[in-house]
């Protein structure tokens, strides 16, 4: 059993707790660290607008498949839990879909396929298998939403980069100054195309890693 | 034919599941460390491909989507069933996983050991999901347009992660920067190599 059990009356937000949620934000990135998830970081970024509604469906889908397995930990046969979780997620993501269609379809068009993907988003998985499977219900909760927020700040920057210099707005509007394209400033259209995601996402890696050495692949 | 043909190069191409959608990178970063066990996972991937996005369409036309079912009778001809999608066409592709890690531990129990935990997760594949998502969108005519389209997806995703793997051995005797090493050079090499691919755009047989 997980020692989070021998301590029942822990504080919601005890040290423990936080780090939960604050570790993936930085040295255990999802995405920059243990390399989950990376698909939809880069498809779907191309503006800031649908990057954030990616990163919203994402945590709700991760924060409430986490709690459901969490509560199911006891019941779900080890042989075919990768099944349960996978119905468990798709159902979710059935819901966000459903709520996307509804109240914003043109954003939901531009998504795609994507919405649909975030079922098979690694991360999601990943953490259903690695934490929700033996800890309770508030520690995965916090543990799920801190690894998509995590999820969700990389998506948003690369999506900021990608928006401001690619088409010179933000979420729509424009920020780029009308003078500085008369002195002759144009938009790089190389970064509305797929693999300047790729070179951003890589880049935001060097910096990263840059800044905290321990994260270096020694191999 | 000339259609076929079509969308199978358009796929491998122009449309490639990794360059173009970036589908499947978590096991393309994950397993391209080596050429060997790249190859084994790629053809994984054409094999579960190739059959799972054919019976998705089955699925689709004739089960699942708006008005599929009046083959049963006129009185099942409004019946629209097409929210439950995803969860049939994961429970399909969970199912197909299954066999195909039984057939190649079967066949092949070196290639089994080597390809490991990733077996299991091409499950959670995306670019096995997003093959039959992107068919449920395009709208195929019939079923021989599908084979090849899932193929084709299958095919490019295998050319992709062997030239990616290829590469990395290589660039093991460069000097790449410290914090840039490992993960940070693939992604900028997988960058280059989409723009690469970019120059096939606009290709029609």
């Amino acid at each position: 059993m997980s020692e989070n059990n021998s301590m029942p009356k822990e504080n919601l937000l005890s040290p423990r707790n936080r780090k939960l949620l604050t570790d993936p934000l930085g040295k255990d990135n999802p995405i920059n660290v243990q390399v989950l998830g990376i698909c939809s970081v880069l498809a779907i970024t191309v503006q800031l607008r649908t990057s954030l509604v990616m990163a919203i469906s994402v945590v709700a889908v991760m924060g409430f498949a986490n709690v459901i397995i969490s509560l199911l930990r006891h019941t779900i046969p080890p042989r075919i839990r990768i099944i349960v979780q996978l119905t468990v997620i798709a159902s979710l993501v059935i819901l966000v879909d459903q709520i996307l269609k509804a109240f914003v379809y043109d954003i939901s068009r531009q998504l795609s396929v994507f919405v649909g993907l975030i079922i098979t988003n690694c991360i999601i998985m990943g953490r259903l298998e690695a934490f929700a499977l033996n800890n309770k219900v508030w520690p995965s909760f916090l543990d799920g939403i801190g690894n998509a927020a995590g999820y969700g700040w990389v998506l948003l920057a690369v999506g900021f980069f990608r928006e401001l210099f690619g088409s010179g707005t933000l979420m729509g509007y424009s920020v780029i100054p009308q003078f500085m394209y008369d002195i002759g400033y144009e938009d790089n259209g190389l970064m509305i195309l797929p693999p300047m995601a790729l070179i951003t996402v890589g880049i935001i890696i060097w910096v990263q890693r840059y800044k905290d050495r321990r994260l270096i692949d020694i191999s | 034919m000339e259609e076929l043909l079509n969308i199978f190069v358009k796929s491998i191409f122009i449309d490639n599941m990794i360059f173009a959608y970036f589908l499947g990178m978590c096991s393309y970063l994950a397993v391209s460390r080596t050429v060997n066990t790249s190859v084994g996972l790629g053809f994984a991937v054409i094999f579960v491909l190739g059959f799972t996005v054919p019976i998705n369409y089955l699925l689709e036309n004739f089960i699942l989507g708006r008005g599929a079912l009046s083959w049963l009778g006129p009185q099942f001809a409004a019946v629209d069933l097409s929210f439950l999608t995803f969860i049939m066409f994961i429970a399909i592709i969970a199912a197909m996983v299954q066999l195909v890690e039984m057939i190649i531990e079967k066949l092949s129990p070196t290639l089994y050991s080597s390809l490991g935990i990733f077996l299991p997760l091409i499950a959670v594949n995306c670019a096995i999901l997003g093959g039959s998502l992107f068919m449920q969108e395009r709208n195929y005519a019939n079923i021989s347009e599908a084979i090849s389209f899932g193929l084709g997806s299958g095919v490019g995703w295998f050319l992709a992660i062997v030239g990616i793997a290829a590469i990395r051995e290589k660039i093991r005797y460069s000097n790449v920067p410290a914090p840039l090493r490992g993960l940070g050079i693939t992604f900028i090499i997988t960058g280059l190599m989409g723009i690469a691919f970019m120059s096939f755009m606009g290709i029609e047989l």
